[in-house]
Formats: C-alpha cells, structure tokens, sequence
C-alpha cells in the first residue's frame, strides 16, 4: 500500500506538467472529478481510493475541502455502523436486564397460567429421589469432541466437532467430514484421528442450543432431589458398532462400573436405565454383554441384571429396526436426507460440502457401522410379504393424522372395512414404480439380481475423490437391482449384500437381523445377535419391568417408491420417486407412512412388548413384565411452548410431559401396575396379533404357525 | 483516462491487498499469536507433549487428577426463589456473571450450613463433573487444561484420565457422606486399572487435593463404614505413583489471616485465584464480613491451618528457615540456581537480622522483631469470657462469631502479643469456638506420639501426614512438586482494627515494613520462600524428610523425591502466563513439570527423572526440625 502511495503523486506530477504554476488548482479540480466520477460510477468500487485520498493524499498546502465531500459515503457508513452498534448494545442491555421468568410471563399473559411441569407438581405429591437413573442416548444426539486430529484440525482439541453449533461444518466441511469417518475397513478411528464421545450429563443435555434432549427430564428429576450422584448419562460413541465401543473405550465396562456404583451408594436400591432411540438396542446388547463370560462379556453373572436393575424404560426404541435407515442406506436419502439429517435440520440443506453432498454424506456415514443396528429385523415376519403387512388397513389421511386424538382406534377400524381394497402394501419397502407397488404381486416381473454379474465400473476416474461403492458396481448391476422391482424386509438385506458388499460384511460382523429358530443354540452366544431381540432372550430378572414409551400420530415413513436416476457420471443411482403421490393410500413423495413418532413406526417400538415379551415366552423366559405406553402427539399450541409439551416426535417427546411424570413415578418406585399398565391410542395390538411369531418354547425346530 | 486508470490500478491493489490479508487470516487464524511472539522471542519450543512424543512415549499408566481448593466449579441443582434459571450453571468458575448480578443471592448459595458443614434446607450446589471441572478456572484461566493437552498429545484421552473433582468446600469425610466422592474415585480408578489392563494409576493431586488424596488413601484401605474397605493392599495394587503438586502438606500460614480475619496480602484465600473480583464492592459495604460468613462455613479451609505446631514452624525465637533464609526482593526476583549460594552468603553477615517465623502473628512490628524475654504476655485463655455487649450483634446484620465475643476478649487477644504455629491454634479456638469445634471434628494439627495409638483410626486424622502412616505399599512413590523463588507469606503482624461496631477487630498492620532493602517483611507480612501461597517447608518437608527412607510415617519406606521448579516469570506479555512459572496455580503450566509428570505416566520412575531435583535449602531446613522419625 505506501508503494501505492508513492506511485500516485507521481503520476499526478506527469500528468500536470505543462500547467505548473496552476498545480494547486488543478488538483483541486481532480479531486472534482474524481468526486463526479464517483458519484456517476458506483461508490462501492471507489470508496477506497476515496478513503486515501482523505487520509494522506492531501497536497503540502491544502485548499479547503469542497463542500459537497463533507457527507460522503464513508460518513454513511460510519454512521449505519454505529446506529447498529448501538441498537446492538440496546438490545444486549435490555436482554441481560430483563429477569430470567420473562418469556414465561409472556407467555402465561397469552395463553393463561401453565401447568406446573412434572418435577414440580409430583414434589407436591411427596415424591422424592429413590432409585438411580441410567440414561443411555441415542444415535447422533450425542457429542463428540477432537482428541487428536490432523493438521486441518487445528486448535479444535476438546471441540466438539458433533453437537453445539456446528460451526466446524461451515467453516471446513471437508476437514470435518475426515475426522467424522470412521475406517472404512474395521470401523474403527482412522490413523491420527482420535473423536471421542463427551461424558458426562452435557454429552446429550443439549443437542445444540437451545435444543434439548435430556435437558427437560434432568431438569424435572432434580425437582424430586435427584442430582449427579443418583444420574448417570452412559454416553457411548454413536457412530461404533455396540462391542467396538467396548473394544476401542471400554464403555461397556464402564457403564457397568458406573451402576454398580451407583446401586452401591445408594443403599442397594437398583437402577432405572432410560434408554432412547438406538440407546434402546445399546441397552439390550448390554444387558447381554453384562452377563455373558469374558472375555466376550463383562463377566458380571448370570443374575447381574436381576440385581442391578429395577426397570427399563425405552423411549422411542427401535426395537426391530426402522425403514428409514434403509432409505438412509441404500441412497442416503429419507423424507429428510438420512438419519443425521432428522435431527440437525437445516444445516444439512446448504450447499457447504459444494457439489456433492449427498455422497460425501453418505461416504461418511457408511462408515458408521452403528446404522447398520437399525436396519428392520425380523424379515418377512414381521414386516410384511408382498402381499400382507401387519398395518394393512391402516388408512392415513391428512386429516385424521393431524387431527384425531382419542378415537383413531374406533376409526381406524371402521375404515378397516371400507377400503380394504386399496389398502397398502406396506411389506413392499421398496419398490421402482408407483405401480410395481400398487400391482397385485402376482403381475410384477421380476428378475433376481443376486446372481446378476455387476459389471465392471464403467463411471470413469473423475469422481474417485468421492468414494462410494456404487462407482464399484457398474451399469449392469444396477439395472439388476432395478429389475427386481419390489423388495420385502428379508430381500432387502440380500440387496444391501449386493450394493454394498464391503460395508454388509462388516455389519454382518456386529449385528443380525433374523429371527432364531432355537434360541438356545450355541450361535446365539455370539455378541452379534446381542441387540437383535428376536435372536436373544431376556435375562433371568422376574422382579425388573420392561416400559416401551412411544409418540404416535405422527406420519412415519414405512416403504418407499424408488426410480433409478437419470444417470450423471458421480451420482447415486437410485432415488426416490418423489413425484409419486397418492391421497388414498399413505403415499407422498414417494414415501408410505404409517402411525408413529416421524422416524420409529409403532410396529417396531411396540411389537415387542406388546407381544414378543408379553408373558413367558422363549424371548423373555423369566417372564419379565412389559408395558406399552403411547403418547399421542398434538403440535404445540404456539410459537411459545418451542417444541411443545405434548409432542410424540422422536425426539421432542423427551420433553412431554405426560412421558416426563410416568419417567419420574418409576424412578420414585412405581410399578408398572400403578401407573395404569398399558396406555395406548394405536393398534398396535392388533397388529400384534397378525404377525404369526412362534413364542413358546415346546417346537424350537419350526416356526411353522 | 490517466486519472481513471490510477484508480484501477489503486483500487486494484487495494483489493489485492485486502483478498491477500484476509487469505493470509484465514489459513493462519490459530496462529498468528504465535507467528508473532515467534517474530520477537524466536522460535518457541516444542511443548513437552510434542517433543516426548517425537521421543517415543505413549500412554502407559492411567492418570487420576484431584483437583486443589477454589479451582472446581460448583453448579446450583436446586436454589431458592432468587437463583431462578441458574439450574445447571456454574456459580463457581466460569464468568462469575452472577456474583455480579445477584451478589447476596451467590453469597447465601455458596454458603454452607454453620453447624454441618453441609447443605442449607433447600439448596444444592453440587461440584461440576468430569475433566471440564476443573480444566479451566475461568475463561481463559487455565488450570489443568495445558496438562490435560499435553497427556493428550502422547495419546491419552478420557478413558485414561480421571478427573476427581469433589466439593472442595466440605470436609474431606462429608464428600463422602454427602455425595459418595471417596467411593467414586474408589471405584473409577478400580475400572481404570481394570479397563488399562491392570497398569496402576499415576495421581496427580495439586494444592488441597494432596490432603485430600491423603485422606482418601487412608479412607480407601480402613474398613467400613468409615473406611472404604479396600483392604490393606488397594493402594499397592492400585496406585504406581503419587505426584503432588504445590502440596501443602503441613498446611499454610495464609489460611491462618484467612480465617483469622479474612485478609491475607491477597484477601482470603479464594481471592488468590480469582483475583479483581473480589476488589470491588459488590457485596456492599461490608465485602468482608459477608466473605468471612461465607468462607467460615467452609470446613475445607481449615484442613490449611498450619500442622505440626512449634515442632515444625518454629517457636518463639527460632524457626527453621529464620537463620538462614534472607528474602530480599533482588535475590527472590532473579535468584534461579545461584540463589543458595547467595544465601549462604548473606547468611553469615547478617545473622543478627533473622526474621522470627515462628512468630506467625505478632501484634506490633516491634512484637515481632524483639527477643522473647522482651515481651510482656498476657495469657488470654483467663479472660473473661462471660462479659458481652449485647447491642453489638444486634447492630450488625451480618453475623459473625466476633460479635459474640465481647471487646474483653478481643483485648486479651492482642495482650498475648505473639503467636506460634502452636499457639494459634489456641487462639482460633478462642476467636471462632464454634467454627473450631466443627473444624476439629473433621482436622487435626497435631504431631502423633504413638501412631498405633487406635484413636488414629478415625477419619479426623487422615489428611494429616504427622498423624496418619503411609499405605503399605513399597513400590509405589511419591513425589512433591513445587515452585521456588516467589516470596510467600510465612508471618504477620496485627493490630488492633479502631474501627466501628461491625467489622472485624483485627487486621494486619499493612505500615510495618521492614527498615533495610531486602527484608522480609512488607506491608505486615513476613515472607518466606515458596510458590506464593505454600512455603517450601510445607510443601517440601514430608518428602525431604518425613517420609524420607523407612520411617515411622512411611513404614514400608515408598520412595518419596522432591522435584522443585524455579520460578522464571513470563518474558513477554504474549507468552501468557508463562511455561516457567512457579507460582502455585501457574506451575501447572510449566513445561519442565508437565515433562517430569509425563515422563512418569508413560512409565518412568523417580530414578529416571533424575531423582531430587532442588533450588532451596528445603534439606538444611528439615534438619533442624527435631521430629521423632
């Protein structure tokens, strides 16, 4: 910049030469021009020579500036800048001086005085802290942070890279996504890159400002006297497989230790474990790992749980998987773009992995071995045929999703009747075509493609920095999975073995996704099947009490209308077909929903309760109690209320308060009997009932009812 | 034409210019403090994670850390109606926003209840968790974050690092009967040693932590339900290595001025680690009082009054370092390795000007400085006790136990003149006997005559090193590591407060200064050598001598070793707060401390590190001390 300046007078001197004596003058006259030029050629590109010119350019013996420049566009913009600045300060004084309760006085003014929140008004009641209480997170609720990293990475140590604002995303994306991955071939870290999950209540308090998870539910414990000796957040690294995460940080060891103490220090009185979404397979595979011998297991007996603890309250549990991880999976894409998505809306929209961000997305979260526990289990059993489901029937119209609330039972039976005919195909959980999904399965052609050759990779090098293994495939590949046209639960494995043989081998490692024909085969010894509830029994615990605490009323993807893409070099394939729409049946961009909390539907929160573990069966031989508690969702009432206190979302539900009192009478010591038992708005019973699962223990050779 | 194409040219420089700044911002946004101080210092070194990595080290041993007083933040469960919104946020450590904005709110909160030493009906503070508790003080204020960095960097992480924060303000015992803390640390450093496969911890307590962590090893191996019932070899099969940071072992004479009228040259201890805060009035008028209400219901504080009585601090006319230490600001401010021989140097010319540390408060410079037989005492065990003015505690709002006692008393106080370590026990007992009385159920300052004696089973004993014998375990060691070369507060001189109905009626004679250059006395504290809060003798004797071979406090003769780090202020302002400080805080940032502490983690012994490692006369002065061993 002084060269800048030196050059300039320079110029001027050449250019004014032949006038000499009326140098003064002259450059008067160019600060004129350059006025004009300004005023008539954009003041953006100008204003620096602008503010040069006031500051150091001024001639030895300065005439007096033209009036007209006093006003300039610099004086604006100080101006502007200091009319913001201090609106700023304004508005950051009145903030920090207006008294903690005022957005609850706004609101009582406008919608009349709340209710107390639970914590509260059970205090009232006399209840207080009795047993201690597990909380066991979900999948991407949790925080992790850098312990070391690349040189990308630098100055994020003990960051977190997931949870809190989110801002490494913006300002490196690429960075970030590195250091998201996991190895591609064990599912382990990368070499140099240490992410570990955050312990401790703040690992899942906050998902990011302002949005809680298990914010509201510590908050209303506390009001009955519990506090951090009685709570303990057993936050795990989401994005393992469930025996890595005892491999890599001995979290299962360490969530035992933790218990232990806990049942320790507080007289013998024995845990309430929370687990949440796929916390909820986390703590079964658990309860397993706790009981098996080591070193597979954690050595802690055959009567660890009996001892430890008292009840299991799942919230939202995918018990037998969700269809959305399929989507997820198969093209990274759901009704909102993979399951990350669900949870951090917004953020995941923008462009900021530039081009390509559903295969970077997806690059990185087939890393995640942990997805793979959430694909739907039980095959064709539970999920449905070709030509049944277990929710045929089910009619969801807008209207009745958004507005019923007590009586969809009645009215769904009703309906049941009328259009049986155009009832949905739910067991076709993927199907190319609206009307390969709609066809009677006897007219669908359909070709195997598990004998299909792939093909060589006909995709040239270009888009090898974005690995996905669909570039691996081939054309022919991928129009054999086309051909085959509809896909049930069962095939749908077999399909996800073809399109992603390396990631499905190492899935298959950690997890199952059957249904054991005897349960007390050696196999089933095998930490794999530990979070597959059709493949394990219960363990001996007659005294513990299992709850399935679950929203319904929500619109929940359950099959999907797929369509191969119009082929570009780097792209996924495969899409959904979001032209398909169907007011009738539940179709809408190409996505069936079913009743259920927008990500679990209500088949696989509740089948297990209601009826897999209901009584003694050969799941659950020590016939431990189960409950079935449904949550029918209404929106909050405004803008106010934030996420509501009625909510059966997923997530939000942590924070309705009907779920938050049931929560707090178990851990104050109620029993599932004094709570009222069974508490249900869906069909899940009748459902129940279509899925022909043998239960009892008499023919363990077939299941052939 | 010429004109427009200058301002092409300009503009397109300037743009230039701006596009190539903001690059240069954007690629160098971590490190352009960096580039800076490298510009004026040169090159920095590598921080001892990097460097001992390079060297081959990785994680080996499990790393426990137990935190010091004042440095874990605390956050309210449950409040009364004026802490509205404060669930889940610290009230201790981070901004202090709310001591600011609701003073007297923070002040009833922070406060324990007066006769338990536990919780007020109605209120839970509870200590912050995991290793955010106590990495960062306040922002920016690193405590153990630059360690915790360090460890990192040769591949520890938090399944290898524990932090055992625990209430600092309660008893030691009531941490566990309040919130279990003994039975959690028990049991993770049990899942760490289990988990690391079976490798034993290396504990790194700083500051009260290491009474803490003394208390807890005596805790650990006694049976239950006092105890832990770990049985008598936990510790041996638990724990490689003991690293005491900065440990007051035997106490600080600064917790003395603390309780004794809530003024030390850095009012009170909390106001040493969060210094300005408490400078301003935001308490009122009467800061001090409300201060001194609040941290007297603190039992930890008293766990610092000075241990071992004249024995170890010295009587009236003698002290350990009085005869040889001279502490002028010249040889204190650059002394590093040289400052012994200067020492011994001064010593013998002025020999006659020794400073009286014994005398921990004198009323009166002259008090101070006079040989015993000089002085006049009164003994103010008989005064009156029964004569008090009643108004006075009606007049103040603010209670504290001076009120009660009545002005004959407080005369009687300053009669007696002078008190040793010994005596001021005594003095406490009479000033503050409520105070005392709960303090004294919980601590004892005492020097055993008979450790087998049973009464040394009960936990009051435990965090005493003269009271309480070492684990059983030969092959553990035990390390002390401490600062030199800060002047640290050692001695005082009162006088009697003129002042009004409702203050306190002592304070510290801050016009008594010394008459030549280099004394130790100035504003009406006598220093010592140190690390700014605890004197060498006190952080050094236990392992210079006491424990020092097989001795009747450490039976099974675990290797003890001194490592002391001589203080090097900051040289820039950049460089923060410095990688060769050795001040008692600070000293967690000295990289020749994280090395020693890294090198033991990844395995190494006392013999590696090089053994003792000594600036000050810490061995001189433990030879004067005639403790039966």
């Amino acid at each position: 910049m002084s060269l800048l300046r030196r050059r300039k007078p320079i110029n001027e001197s050449s250019d004014s030469k032949p006038l000499l004596e009326k140098e003064e003058e002259q450059h008067h006259q160019e600060d004129h021009d350059e006025d004009d030029n300004d005023d008539g050629n954009g003041k953006n590109k100008k204003t620096p020579s602008k503010i040069r010119k006031e500051r150091g350019e001024k001639p030895p013996s300065p005439p007096p500036p033209p009036p007209q420049s006093k006003w300039s566009c610099l004086d604006t913009c100080c101006w502007f800048i200091g009319c913001i600045c201090i609106t700023w300060w304004l508005l950051l004084f009145l903030y920090n001086a207006m008294p903690a309760s005022f957005p609850q006085y706004v609101t009582e003014a406008i919608t009349g005085p709340l209710p107390d929140p639970p914590g509260v008004k059970l205090k009232k009641e006399g209840l207080e802290a009795k047993h201690p209480v597990v909380f066991v997170p979900g999948i991407v609720t949790g925080g992790l942070e850098l312990w070391e990293g690349r040189e990308c990475a630098e100055g994020l140590f003990r960051k977190r890279l997931w949870g809190g604002t989110f801002g490494e995303v913006y300002k490196r994306p690429l960075c970030w996504l590195e250091h998201m991955s996991l190895d591609n071939e064990t599912g382990l870290d990368p070499c140099g890159i240490r992410v570990r999950p955050v312990s401790g209540l703040v690992a899942a308090d906050y998902f990011a400002p302002g949005y809680f998870v298990w914010a509201v539910l510590i908050a209303n414990l506390a009001r009955i006297g519990y506090e951090e000796k009685n709570m303990y957040m057993a936050a795990y690294d989401w994005r393992l497989s469930f025996q890595n995460t005892e491999v890599r940080d001995q979290t299962l060891s360490r969530i035992k230790s933790n218990i232990e103490l806990l049942v320790a220090t507080n007289g013998g009185r024995k845990v309430v474990a929370i687990p949440h979404s796929m916390g909820v397979l986390y703590f079964l595979h658990f309860m397993k790992w706790v009981e098996a011998p080591a070193p597979m297991g954690g050595g802690g007996g055959p009567d660890w749980c009996s001892k430890h603890i008292k009840a299991v309250v799942n919230i939202g549990g995918p018990f037998l998987g969700v269809p959305k991880a399929i989507a997820g999976l198969f093209s990274a894409e759901a009704k909102d773009i993979a399951v990350a998505r669900a949870l951090a809306p917004g953020f995941l929209d923008n462009d900021i992995f530039q081009f390509q961000t559903l295969q970077h997305m997806m690059r990185m979260s087939r890393t995640w071995d942990s997805t793979m526990s959430m694909i739907p289990r039980g095959g064709d059993t539970i999920w449905g045929g070709l030509d049944w489901s277990p929710e045929e029937g089910y009619s969801c119209s807008k209207k009745r999703e958004q507005k019923n609330d007590t009586q969809i039972t009645d009215q769904a039976g009703a309906e049941n009747a009328v259009c049986k005919a155009r009832s949905v195909n739910y067991g076709r959980m993927i199907s190319f075509g609206k009307d390969v999904a709609e066809a009677p399965s006897s007219e669908i052609e359909r070709i195997d493609f598990r004998g299909a050759i792939k093909g060589h990779s006909a995709a040239n090098t270009t888009c090898r920095d974005v690995w996905t293994e669909y570039h691996d495939m081939g054309f022919a590949g991928i129009k054999a999975v086309a051909e085959y046209k509809t896909y049930t639960a069962e095939s749908i494995v077999d399909l996800l073995h073809f399109i992603a043989p390396k990631m499905m081998a190492r899935g298959t490692a950690h997890f199952s996704y059957g249904i054991a024909e005897n349960l007390d085969d050696p196999k089933y010894k095998h930490y794999k099947y530990w979070s597959n509830p059709l493949e394990t029994t219960l363990p001996n615990a007659p005294d513990m009490e299992i709850f399935s605490l679950y929203g319904v009323g929500l619109p929940t993807e359950r099959a999907y209308v797929y369509k191969l893409s119009p082929h570009a070099e780097c792209s996924i394939p495969f899409k959904i077909d979001t032209s398909a729409d169907d007011e009738d049946t539940c179709l809408r961009d190409g996505v069936y929903s079913v009743d259920g909390d927008e990500t679990v539907p209500v088949l696989s929160a509740g089948f297990m309760c209601a009826k897999g573990w209901r009584g003694k069966t050969r799941f659950n031989p020590s016939g431990i109690r189960t409950y079935v508690r449904e949550y029918n969702h209404s929106p909050p009432a405004n803008l106010l209320e934030g996420r509501g206190t009625l909510s059966g979302a997923h997530v939000d539900i942590m924070g309705n308060f009907a779920l938050i009192e049931d929560v707090i009478r178990i851990a104050a010591g109620a029993s599932g009997e004094e709570l009222g038992g069974d508490q249900v708005h869906s069909d899940i019973f009748n459902w129940s009932e279509k899925i022909k699962l043998q239960l009892d223990d008499d023919t363990p050779a077939h299941s052939s009812r | 034409m010429v004109v427009l194409g200058q301002l092409l040219l300009v503009h397109w420089f300037c743009m230039f210019d701006v596009v190539a700044l903001v690059i240069v911002v954007q690629h160098n946004a971590r490190s352009i403090p960096q580039y800076v101080t490298e510009a004026i210092t040169g090159p920095l070194t590598d921080p001892p994670g990097v460097k001992l990595r390079k060297e081959g080290l990785t994680v080996n041993h499990p790393v426990v850390f137990v935190p010091g007083i004042v440095t874990g933040g605390l956050e309210l469960w449950e409040g009364h109606q004026c802490a509205e919104g404060l669930f889940r946020k610290r009230l201790w450590g981070g901004t202090f926003g709310e001591l600011y904005k609701r003073p007297l709110c923070w002040a009833q909160h922070m406060s324990l209840d007066n006769e338990t030493g536990l919780d007020p009906s109605g209120i839970r503070v509870r200590p912050v968790s995991g290793l955010v508790a106590a990495d960062y003080f306040a922002a920016g204020y690193f405590v153990w974050a630059v360690l915790i960095a360090n460890l990192a960097q040769i591949g520890y992480e938090e399944k290898t690092m524990y932090m055992a924060a625990y209430d600092w303000r309660l008893s030691f015992q009531n941490t566990e009967v309040r919130d279990q803390t003994l039975s959690r640390m028990k049991s993770n450093i049990e899942l760490m040693v289990a988990t690391n496969g079976g490798k034993r911890v290396v504990v790194i307590p700083h500051s009260m932590g290491v009474l803490y962590f003394l208390h807890f090893m005596k805790w650990v191996e006694a049976p239950g339900p006092m105890g832990g019932g770990g049985g008598s070899d936990w510790c041996a099969k638990h724990i490689k290595a003991v690293m005491n940071i900065g440990g007051p072992f035997l106490g600080v004479p600064k917790s003395v001025s603390g309780l004794f009228s809530v003024e030390a040259r850095d009012i009170a201890v909390a106001r040493a680690f969060a210094p300005g805060f408490l400078d301003k009035d935001v308490f009122g008028l009467q800061t001090f009082q409300h201060l001194m209400r609040m941290t007297r219901t603190w039992d930890s504080t008293m766990s610092m009054i000075p241990k071992g009585g004249d024995t170890i601090w010295g009587g009236l006319d003698w002290s350990p370092e009085g005869e040889s230490f001279k502490c002028g600001a010249k040889s204190l401010r650059n002394n590093s390795i040289n400052s012994m021989v200067q020492n011994e140097n001064i010593n013998l010319e002025d020999n006659v000007e020794s400073v009286n540390f014994g005398r921990i408060i004198s009323f009166g410079k002259d008090v101070a400085e006079a040989h015993s037989s000089k002085i006049k005492r009164v003994d103010f065990q008989d005064a009156v006790t029964s004569v008090k003015l009643p108004n006075l505690t009606t007049n103040c709002d603010i209670w504290i136990e001076y009120h009660e006692i009545g002005n004959h008393r407080i005369k009687a106080v300053a009669d007696n003149k002078v008190y040793t370590a010994g005596s001021i026990l005594d003095l406490l007992h009479f000033v503050a006997p409520k105070l005392m009385a709960r303090g004294g159920a919980h601590f004892s300052y005492g020097i055993a005559d008979n450790l087998d004696d049973p009464k040394y089973q009960h936990y009051k004993y435990w965090s005493n090193p003269l009271e309480t014998k070492l684990p059983n375990a030969p092959d553990m060691e035990i390390y002390s590591m401490y600062g030199v070369g800060i002047p640290t507060e050692r001695a005082y001189v009162y006088k009697l407060n003129s002042g009004t109905d409702c203050s306190i009626p002592f304070q510290i004679d801050t016009s008594a200064e010394g008459g030549i250059e280099d004394s130790c006395l100035k504003g009406g504290v006598f220093s010592a050598d140190g690390d700014e809060t605890v004197p060498v003798l006190s952080a050094g004797f236990m392992c210079a001598k006491g424990w020092r071979g097989k001795t009747r406090f450490n039976p099974s003769g675990i290797r003890s070793y001194i490592r002391e780090y001589s203080h090097a202020p900051p040289a820039n302002l950049l460089e923060g707060r410095g990688t060769q400080s050795g001040a008692h805080v600070d000293i967690l940032g000295n990289f020749a401390l994280i090395e020693d502490v890294l090198r033991v983690a990844a395995g190494a012994t006392g013999k590696d590190l090089g053994g003792d490692h000594v600036y000050s006369d810490i061995f001189k002065w433990a030879e004067r001390i005639n403790l039966l061993l």
